[in-house]
């Protein structure tokens, strides 16, 4: 099956049925245990500086977990999984020194990925599988001052994020991609100049891949880290035309709830969440089990927001089948159409017309 | 129109447009920012929807202005709620400007005017950065001025955008441009119809699409007579929105309302507006004397909050950010106040503290939070010459501050508010305070805690993992020595987190959860005075080990399953491809007088130095700053030691291994004196672990690694004893007789080694030959220290089988007290101590694991298949009780 065809099964498979993503790949990871010989592998051993807890690494370093994180999602039904590379772009790589194998990172981790998919969709020829190429935000914030007493200050900019995620974008496209997401959007800004280097890049490779883009709550305000409430990240993102709009990570899905529903009220594109298996209790663990999840996110089921659902921190594949099976008995969120207004944005919705 | 608020109109504020404004200019101009913000929030406060922002002027740096402005504007939630409109005729300025918006901001303006070629390109740019359109009515001839050129250019432009850009056209804003009229130029008399009749035809002709205009262009020879401009801007905004306008820039605080507006000057407006005579211009500028000067009543911000008493204003200005009054009402405070300290500990924390319930409360979002602290700064700043002045006339100018605090939000995490607010108080109450920022590497806190000799370190955190963070931070603090006391704080962590896993890290000195910033300054100071000190780190520690026992009771007692479920949540391997190796012999093999000099090449060296209470990882334990010098010693005699203890053969070491024929049956692994299988050799026990696992590893038993009798193929299990401690109390007694307590010790410590290096050489041997399941393995020491192999070597009363009894069937398997000279204790403990039993199973998924804490349940069904009585169980299995026995039987009784 060709990516063209399998982009048209997903854009037709979304309309008959809410679609499933993976669960975390963060949460995965720990229970290997890995330590720091483990993350450096062969390769990184001499590596002057710490490597354990780059887990956009072990792409390169411990291939066979990631193929098997990837599979145990596709073996409990996922239809898409995003690559292993939230942190996989220069900026956050500056961190341990790696700037120079994130485009590798990339190409690996959509590939082995791609590797998973293909098993499975021999597995289960009427159900292919897809895999996202997955863009994180990076550590730094082009909207926010990181110096409470100089708050014009930035510590990136457009460019410098452009140009990291345009390397990116073209690692996750030449290891095989089939969509693009754009994932954990914490500051607007910077998922803009994600998107600006996603469809610079489709332009210079000439395709045209689906882009999903996924933000996420940071707070009791129901608004993201740059203080845009959801509404208002709809329209900042609206002109990218993405395959999906949705939120991940932030809360349980039951704190998530009201932002899902206020974006699945306005957007014109298919709705997708993935919560984290509720809040962290106070060890900063994750412990809302597959059972409490799925019954939370069935009631979104029903109540017709959804058309892709997984899991954040904290899920599993246990976390992803109770899910599965919950929304399975559920149409999918019909599209709405808007009217043809001005909807502009600044922290907050602005529409006219 | 009637009024200013029953319409659709949107009105954009023109005020931050340094072409219309001569007070923004200036503003700009000196740099004075600050001020430039408030017109911004003066503008949104009088009802701009959207607010303009131009920096074209000659003399300026445009684009450093405009991203400047516009970066600023992003810290001001009361100002960026609104999009922004990006007004300039410089490209590479707008270009400037959209790199900063987060929100959908309009563009302003682009234009036919260089051709079509240049406007489609600049128009897909505009798309990509998600922004709306301005399209000005220009094109390669020039601005259109009557209503036909209008509408004309709009429409091509429409054309062009829609179906070349893929422009979506409600997104789409024409500004057909307002002239200037009654310039007492003829031709000019028809701007303003000619723009309401063009907006007309635009607004029936191209759909969805908006028009908008500079609304201050049309009074621009009135200058000077805003009662005449802003009747003017009225009557005909007036007329344009009925004709379609949709939205203009506008001075929203200063727009007359219609029908306010003098109706003989409203009447002689509207004649120059609609051009209804010859001699309207004359008219409205003789008319226009009579209204100079009159001037409009300004609108004023809502400033009721200034008659509350100042508490209330400093509690209000710091949860809305506002600076403007700040250091007055801190002045007036300061004078009501003794002590200018008290201003910060009392009305000012009261505001934070109301900011900080309200951010709780997910009614102020972060980047409130984030001004509230910046105005919190200034009044401190502003009180800090006065704290100053007091200590000088308490002739304290020289004393040494209070204490030096290190604050730093850990690796990984870019959350400092909190922080922030720590340091400021701490620096308010004299303490020096070095704050590294954020995303701090735990290397970077201790070299710079170490080179500052800092009295106290502190580490912030928001998001989940910077726990784990401040863990790592904590255990490198005791790795490297430290002694300062750690303070804790940011949203997620707390004192059960604290208690239950960091502080076990630092031993050294003590960890330290702090709420919040209140509670800063008490913690810290209990800690600098030394007689309280030690008081306040051993309440702390007492407290954590509570707390961390009372969890530990309180989380594994709720977390537990029945055995049942644990049964079905075993590991449930698939048996059906795979086929056990069998061992190159079955019963046991005898290796007798083991050769010391091999063994002493398997030494993991690591929980040597632990004995001695040096910890650390070999070898870089030598190397290290604190223990470096006491373990090279230590190792230098140890190894002189070593080489005479083998030369002279101080201890013998003797081992014994066997295999049976194995299968499971439940929890139990049954040996075969054969491999017909038909006679039980014995019967070995294994518990299961309980814990309530939320992922979907299994709930394991030692018997998940061994085939089932039901149905599993023919399986294997091997057993092993090995010591090196023939002889060693003899010598050990012969140092005693010396008084050379080192040399005791260490004897005992080496034969310990040996014995466990023994333990790893068999089982290496039994990997590659003995069982021969892996005869390729090729690891060195550390490969067998990090247990890279396959299979395992579990010993009784360790995690994987907590149950010491084990050992006696393992010994009488093994017929270890003859072969190799060891026996059991009546508590199952060996004799001589430097020796090491266990279990072999090969099975590739085989992995250590701990039991942890088990149910009644399991203790009543064990207590059967051990023979016991279930009190007999659960003393042997006390340690692992998950309830408590005596409980039981008062419950039962």
């Amino acid at each position: 099956m060709t990516r063209e065809e399998r982009i048209a099964y997903l854009k037709s498979e979304v309309e008959k049925r809410i679609l499933i993503l993976d669960g975390a790949m963060g949460t995965m990871i720990q229970s290997y245990k890995l330590g720091e010989e483990d993350y450096r592998g062969e390769r990184f051993k001499d590596h002057p500086h710490d490597l354990k807890g780059n887990n956009d690494l072990l792409v390169l370093t411990q291939p066979d977990i990631i193929r098997e994180i990837h599979g145990a999602y596709f073996e409990v039904g996922a239809d898409v999984v995003e690559t292993n590379t939230f942190n996989a772009q220069v900026i956050s790589q500056a961190d341990y020194h790696l700037e120079d194998a994130s485009y590798e990172m990339n190409v690996a981790a959509a590939r082995l990925a791609r590797e998973a998919a293909d098993i499975w969709s021999a597995k289960t020829p009427e159900r292919p599988r897809l895999v996202a190429g997955a863009i994180g935000p990076t550590n730094r914030t082009a909207s926010i001052s990181p110096d409470v007493n100089d708050p014009g200050f930035r510590n990136v900019d457009f460019d410098t994020l452009v140009a990291a995620y345009a390397d990116q974008t073209r690692g996750l496209i030449e290891g095989g991609s089939d969509l693009i997401l754009i994932e954990t959007v914490f500051d607007t800004l910077n998922a803009k100049a994600a998107g600006f280097a996603v469809r610079q890049v489709f332009d210079e490779l000439g395709v045209a891949l689906p882009i999903m883009i996924s933000g996420t709550i940071t707070d009791l305000s129901g608004r993201n880290l740059s203080g845009q409430t959801p509404e208002a990240f709809w329209y900042s993102m609206r002109h990218l035309e993405p395959f999906s709009i949705g939120l991940n990570c932030s809360f349980g899905a039951d704190q998530l709830r009201p932002a899902v529903a206020e974006i699945a009220a306005v957007a014109d594109a298919w709705v997708s969440a993935y919560p984290n298996a509720g809040l962290p209790n106070e060890m900063g663990e994750y412990d809302e089990s597959p059972e409490m999840m799925a019954a939370l996110l069935e009631s979104w089921a029903k109540d017709g927001l959804l058309n892709l659902v997984g899991g954040c921190c904290g899920t599993t594949p246990e976390h992803i089948k109770a899910i599965a099976e919950a929304v399975a008995p559920f149409a999918p969120r019909k599209l709405p159409t808007p009217e043809h207004k001005l909807r502009l944005s600044g922290l907050e919705p602005f529409v006219a017309g | 129109m009637t009024s200013n608020a029953a319409t659709n109109f949107i009105m954009i504020g023109e005020r931050t447009n340094v072409t219309g404004s001569a007070k923004f200019r200036k503003l700009i101009e000196a740099d004075d920012y600050p001020a430039a913000l408030e017109v911004a929030r003066q503008q949104v406060e009088n009802g701009a929807a959207i607010i303009d922002i131009n920096m074209d002027e000659g003399m300026l740096d445009s684009e450093k202005a405009m991203k400047t402005f516009l970066n600023l504007i992003a810290a001001e939630p009361d100002i960026s709620r609104v999009p922004v409109m990006i007004d300039s005729s410089k490209w590479s300025v707008i270009e400037t400007g959209l790199k900063c918006c987060q929100g959908k901001a309009i563009v302003n303006s682009i234009s036919m005017k260089e051709g079509e070629e240049p406007f489609l390109e600049q128009a897909r740019k505009v798309r990509r950065y998600g922004a709306a359109v301005v399209v000005m009515a220009f094109d390669e001839t020039g601005q259109a001025e009557t209503a036909d050129r209008k509408f004309e250019i709009c429409k091509r432009a429409y054309k062009l955008l829609t179906e070349k850009v893929g422009f979506p056209p409600e997104d789409i804003i024409f500004d057909p441009n307002i002239f200037a009229v009654a310039t007492g130029i003829e031709e000019h008399a028809g701007y303003g119809v000619a723009f309401i009749e063009g907006t007309r035809r635009i607004k029936e002709n191209l759909p969805y699409c908006h028009v908008s205009g500079g609304v201050s262009n049309l009074s621009f020879s009135f200058r000077g007579n805003e009662q005449v401009r802003e009747a003017m801007h009225s009557v005909f905004l007036y007329h344009a929105i009925q004709a379609g306008m949709d939205m203009g820039i506008v001075n929203a605080g200063q727009l007359a309302v219609y029908d306010d507006i003098e109706p003989e000057l409203r009447e002689l407006v509207e004649d120059v507006i609609l051009n209804r005579r010859d001699d309207a211009t004359d008219r409205l500028l003789e008319a226009a004397e009579r209204y100079k000067g009159g001037g409009a009543k300004k609108k004023e911000q809502d400033l009721a909050w200034r008659e509350k008493p100042v508490e209330e204003r400093l509690t209000h200005a710091l949860v809305n950010g506002i600076a403007s009054f700040i250091e007055e009402d801190t002045e007036e405070a300061r004078a009501k106040a003794e002590r200018p300290l008290h201003v910060i500990e009392g009305p000012l924390m009261t505001g934070m503290n109301v900011v900080g319930d309200l951010f709780g409360a997910g009614k102020m979002f972060l980047p409130q939070v984030v001004k509230s602290a910046r105005v919190m700064k200034q009044a401190v700043a502003y009180l800090m010459p006065y704290m100053e002045k007091e200590k000088e006339e308490l002739g304290l100018t020289d004393a040494p501050s209070n204490g030096k605090i290190l604050l730093a939000t850990v690796k990984g995490d870019v959350h400092d508010i909190g922080k922030n607010i720590v340091g400021v108080v701490l620096q308010c109450n004299n303490y020096e305070v070095i704050d590294l920022g954020v995303m701090v590497p735990a290397q970077k806190i201790l070299d710079e805690a170490r080179e500052r000799k800092v009295d106290i370190i502190g580490l912030s955190g928001l998001i989940t993992p910077s726990l784990d963070e401040m863990c790592h931070v904590a255990a490198e603090m005791e790795r490297e020595g430290f002694e300062a006391p750690l303070l804790i704080g940011g949203a997620t962590t707390s004192r059960v987190h604290t208690a239950v896993k960091i502080s076990p890290n630092y031993q050294r000195s003590q960890a330290i959860y702090v709420t919040d910033a209140s509670r800063a300054v008490g913690v810290v100071s209990s800690l600098m005075s030394p007689e309280e000190r030690p008081r306040t780190i051993q309440r702390i520690r007492d407290d954590y080990i509570n707390l961390a026992e009372s969890h530990a009771r309180g989380r594994e007692q709720k977390a537990r399953i029945s055995i049942a479920q644990a049964r079905d949540k075993g590991l449930k391997l698939d048996w059906s491809d795979y086929q056990p190796p069998k061992p190159s012999f079955l019963g046991t093999k005898l290796f007798a007088n083991y050769d010391l000099a091999e063994l002493a090449g398997y030494i993991d060296w690591t929980p040597f130095f632990q004995a001695w209470e040096l910890k650390g990882q070999f070898p870089r334990i030598l190397d290290d700053e604190k223990y470096g010098e006491a373990a090279r010693s230590l190792y230098e005699d140890a190894q002189a030691m070593l080489k005479q203890m083998i030369a002279e053969n101080w201890v013998q070491a003797n081992g014994v291994v066997g295999f049976w024929p194995a299968n499971a049956i439940g929890d139990d692994i049954e040996l075969y004196t054969d491999d017909s299988r038909g006679t039980r050799r014995a019967m070995l026990h294994t518990l299961r672990q309980q814990i309530a696992k939320q992922s979907s590893r299994p709930n394991l038993a030692l018997s998940d690694y061994v085939a089932p009798k039901e149905g599993g193929p023919a399986d294997y299990v091997g057993a092993f004893a090995v010591t090196a401690g023939i002889g060693e109390d003899d010598v050990a007694a012969r140092f005693e007789r010396a008084n050379d307590d080192y040399s005791k010790i260490m004897v005992k410590a080496l034969a310990d080694r040996l014995a466990e290096a023994f333990a790893e050489r068999l089982h290496q041997k039994v990997r590659q030959e003995l069982w021969g399941y892996a005869p390729d393995e090729a690891l060195d020491n550390e490969g067998l220290i990090a247990e890279n192999y396959q299979g395992i070597r579990p010993a009784p009363g360790y995690p994987a089988q907590p149950d010491h009894t084990e050992k006696g069937t393992v010994f009488d398997l093994l017929d270890a007290k003859k072969q190799i000279g060891v026996t059991l204790t009546e508590s199952y403990a060996m004799w001589p101590g430097a020796a090491v039993s266990g279990l072999y199973f090969a099975h590739p998924e085989a992995r250590y694991f701990g039991v942890g804490k088990i149910g009644r349940d399991q203790v009543e069904d064990y207590a059967v298949r051990k023979g016991w009585s279930v009190e007999e169980a659960e003393r042997w299995l006390a340690p692992l009780l998950n309830y408590d026995p005596a409980a039981v039987d008062v419950a039962a009784a």
